[in-house]
């Protein structure tokens, strides 16, 4: 403590305190501040994103860049957020793997937790969208009639009324989104990934990205009609009228004709 | 028409449904054409049911359309939707959609009837088209039928229009969107365009008027001359008599077959029963125009895969595949020639072709005989040729509708694929008119081999000079009749001279040039069926190649 006292008047000793004092302020911010996801159970840690960064540089350095600002081929993944990797990643589009008009849908390649931890270290370069909370993706919470009027303005003119999917040019085209999970549906619609623009929180409010889903959602209990014929539209009925229809009634004529001749 | 012999006492029936008939007979003369009728002749074939389809899914689509109009409201006034459908819950939507989503959801069997309703639609312009495509390929429309053929015509457009108003009269967005490619079409006829699509909406589109007048024209109108047409139809084929597929002792002037009553009673009624069936498993089982998925209709959002129904995918097409930039302004005027040659131009080529088919034949044959054996497709190529041009064009147009969902569904570049058809509409139709000329030819060339030196039988002789040959089994009567009983019409000779003998211009001239070259299209290649003398030279020349394949002959021989 004489040591101490010695030198409380030494000439460094406000730059040590002032030093001391930031790295508490620091710390207790770190530790005591909102988590930057609206998000969730998963807390992003220091541990996270350094397992990111690695497999980001084992799968994903090649095409992107070590320090992820993009190459020829690849778009920078500065500032694009963890809602545009967790997307991406969990739908199998990325790591692609071939050359195509656009990044095709196949099996996932990482789990849930290798998914967030690239996401996480994304996230940690630059801020950008986050991952939605289960709240704002439940479509039970959402109104599916406002979100069929929101569907058919924003979305059906490439995803098909009821989200069959639907051609873009040159071989790009808008998926089916059947099989995709409502946060996948809500992070496209932020991020905008290949064609798909981005739906801003003044364009469609969260509320109403809830509400879309709801729609969405609600088209995979089926048609009270029937087979739903790939819900494609009058081209798959026409076909149907033809072969089904008019093959099953032109083979009765056969079958009467014959009868008798 | 004098009425039946006035029946004796004696004769007078003693059952019940004698005295009935009776009855009946006294007051209306109707034995008469019961008689007539019971005992018309009819040939026994599959292809000649194909009418039937149509006629019976046109009977199903009065009755389901006569449950439909006791819920539908044709208004286009606004109301909010509350219902059972949650998507739609709260929406403001005009009376028909509304009332669709009503009878649909809320009417005991309401969705049942509509989806009958709509397939019976899709398959009675499918079961029209087939029956004239049999019509075509065998020549049925030639002399005495060709007004027949153009009621037929007129049948199919009358199915086309009932088709296209009532898929608009839900009014929601898909049709909506088909309404709006009308309004343009319509606007796109030079100077009168404005006018007439303000004549038909009722104002600028889309207005109120149009789904109101869409149900007039879709109840009252169009069925009534369908129906009108179908009595027209029906009376001529009984006029006519029935064609009949060639054969042994069928000729022009005969009808070989069963009497209607009870054998066609029978089958036509026990078909009707089928054609229903069909149509309502479909309807009950397959979902088809759930107007729901689509909303009310706004005129601004369009979904991907818009398409018209399958008999209006045609236009689609030959709009989709018209390049954009032959819009011009001229003096402040547009002409859309992007809108009007696809739509309005390509369509009546088509149609007009289709409509006239029988006229242009008969003038370039100057056939005059009245013809009731059919035609086998092979012995009339150039014919045959060109129906199945016209096929391929119609399929090419018709993909060409569809190449979003092509693009989707085979992972191919929707610009490569409408590029692709818009050659293909050039070409495909003269190649698929050669390919099918060829084949129809060599089919020929082969009966003529057959009818001249029977079947190959497979079996080699040694002579005892040491000769080989097969042993070919010669046709039977029957085989051959139907092989040579044809006729290869000759091209027509151009028996006209530029100039009369005066020196003046001979105004025929032109149009007999024009029906010689068209006659030399239509029959310079052909093959002339066996005549006798061939027939005699070909058993005469080679006298042990033709056995008849029986033991003796097989002794004999070997």
């Amino acid at each position: 403590m004489k040591a101490l006292a010695a030198r409380r008047h030494h000439r460094f000793a406000p730059v040590v305190l002032i030093m001391l004092a930031l790295l508490v302020t620091g710390a207790v911010y770190a530790a005591l501040a909102p988590s930057s996801a609206q998000a969730e159970d998963a807390v992003t840690t220091a541990d996270d994103i350094e397992h990111g960064a690695a497999l980001f540089q084992a799968n994903c350095a090649t095409c992107h860049g070590v320090d992820a600002v993009g190459k020829a081929d690849a778009p920078s993944l500065i500032g694009v957020g963890a809602a545009a990797v967790h997307f991406q990643v969990s739908t199998g589009r990325m790591p692609m793997q071939s050359n195509a008009p656009q990044a095709p849908v196949k099996p996932v390649q990482f789990d849930e937790k290798q998914t967030m931890q690239l996401a996480a270290y994304i996230a940690s370069l630059a801020p950008g969208p986050e991952i939605p909370s289960a709240e704002a993706v439940d479509p039970t919470l959402g109104d599916p009639a406002r979100g069929a009027a929101l569907f058919s303005t924003n979305c059906a003119m490439c995803h098909n009324a009821v989200g069959a999917g639907g051609a873009l040019s040159e071989g790009k085209y808008a998926p089916a989104l059947w099989n995709t999970t409502p946060t996948q549906i809500y992070e496209a619609m932020i991020t905008g990934p290949q064609s798909m623009p981005v739906f801003n929180e003044s364009n469609i409010t969260p509320e109403e990205k809830r509400d879309v889903i709801a729609y969405v959602v609600a088209q995979r209990d089926g048609t009270p009609g029937g087979e739903n014929l790939g819900s494609l539209g009058p081209v798959s009925e026409g076909l149907w009228a033809w072969i089904l229809g008019i093959g099953v009634l032109i083979g009765a004529a056969v079958w009467i004709g014959a009868k008798s001749s | 028409m004098t009425a039946a012999p006035a029946k004796t006492q004696s004769s007078a029936p003693t059952t019940k449904a004698g005295k009935a008939a009776d009855y009946l007979d006294q007051r209306t003369g109707i034995g008469v054409a019961v008689k007539e009728f019971a005992r018309k002749v009819f040939p026994d074939h599959w292809s000649f049911m194909l009418g039937e389809i149509a006629l019976y899914s046109f009977i199903v689509l009065i009755l389901s359309g006569i449950f439909l109009t006791m819920f539908f409201v044709p208004s286009m006034g606004l109301t909010t939707y509350h219902g059972p459908v949650a998507t739609m819950d709260g929406t403001q939507m005009s009376e028909a959609f509304a009332s669709t989503l009503r009878l649909s959801f809320e009417v005991r069997g309401g969705l049942l009837m509509r989806q009958i309703h709509h397939w019976a639609a899709l398959i009675f312009v499918a079961a029209m088209v087939v029956h004239m495509l049999r019509i075509f390929f065998t020549g049925a429309f030639r002399k005495p039928r060709e007004i027949n053929w153009v009621v037929g015509f007129l049948l199919l457009v009358l199915g086309l229009l009932a088709g296209f108003s009532g898929y608009s009269l839900p009014d929601d967005v898909l049709s909506g969107n088909g309404l709006r490619i009308t309004d343009g079409v319509v606007k796109s006829i030079p100077i009168i365009g404005s006018y007439m699509s303000y004549m038909i909406f009722g104002g600028e589109f889309p207005g109120s008027d149009i789904i109101p007048r869409l149900f007039t024209v879709h109840v009252l109108i169009v069925p009534a001359l369908i129906l009108a047409l179908v009595a027209v139809h029906l009376v001529l084929v009984v006029v006519h008599k029935h064609t009949q597929y060639p054969g042994g002792g069928r000729t022009d002037k005969n009808v070989v077959g069963f009497p209607l009553f009870p054998v066609y009673t029978a089958k036509a009624g026990g078909f009707f029963f089928v054609v229903f069936g069909v149509l309502a498993l479909m309807g009950g089982t397959l979902s088809i125009n759930n107007v729901w998925n689509y909303g009310p209709y706004d005129p601004s959002p369009v979904s991907a895969g818009a398409q018209p129904d399958w008999y209006m995918l045609f236009l689609e097409g030959s709009l989709r595949l018209m390049p954009g930039q032959t819009e011009y302004v001229i003096g402040g005027y547009t002409l859309s020639l992007n809108v009007l040659v696809p739509a309005a131009i390509i369509p009546g080529l088509l149609f007009v072709f289709l409509a006239l088919y029988p006229f242009i034949e008969s003038w370039v044959t100057k056939d005059t005989q009245p013809r009731s054996v059919l035609d086998r497709p092979r012995n009339v190529p150039t014919r045959t040729g060109l129906g199945v041009a016209f096929i391929t064009a119609f399929v090419v147009l018709v993909l060409a509708g569809s190449n979003d969902l092509i693009a989707t569904h085979f992972h191919m570049s929707i610009n490569t694929i409408t590029w692709v058809f818009r050659f293909a509409f050039f070409i495909a139709p003269v190649l698929a008119f050669w390919v099918t000329k060829r084949i129809c030819l060599g089919l020929q060339r082969k009966d003529r081999e057959l009818v001249l030196h029977g079947h190959e039988h497979g079996r080699i002789v040694r002579t005892e000079a040491g000769e080989y040959f097969e042993v070919h089994k010669p046709l039977n009567e029957q085989e051959r009749w139907l092989r040579v009983n044809y006729e290869a019409h000759a091209p027509l000779a151009l028996d006209e001279q530029p100039y009369h003998e005066d020196g003046t211009k001979n105004r025929k001239y032109r149009s007999a040039k024009l029906r010689s070259a068209l006659s030399r299209f239509f029959y310079e290649d052909r093959i002339e069926p066996v005549t006798l003398a061939e027939l005699e030279a070909a058993h005469h020349h080679e006298p042990h190649e033709i056995a008849d394949g029986s033991d003796e002959s097989r002794q004999q021989l070997s």
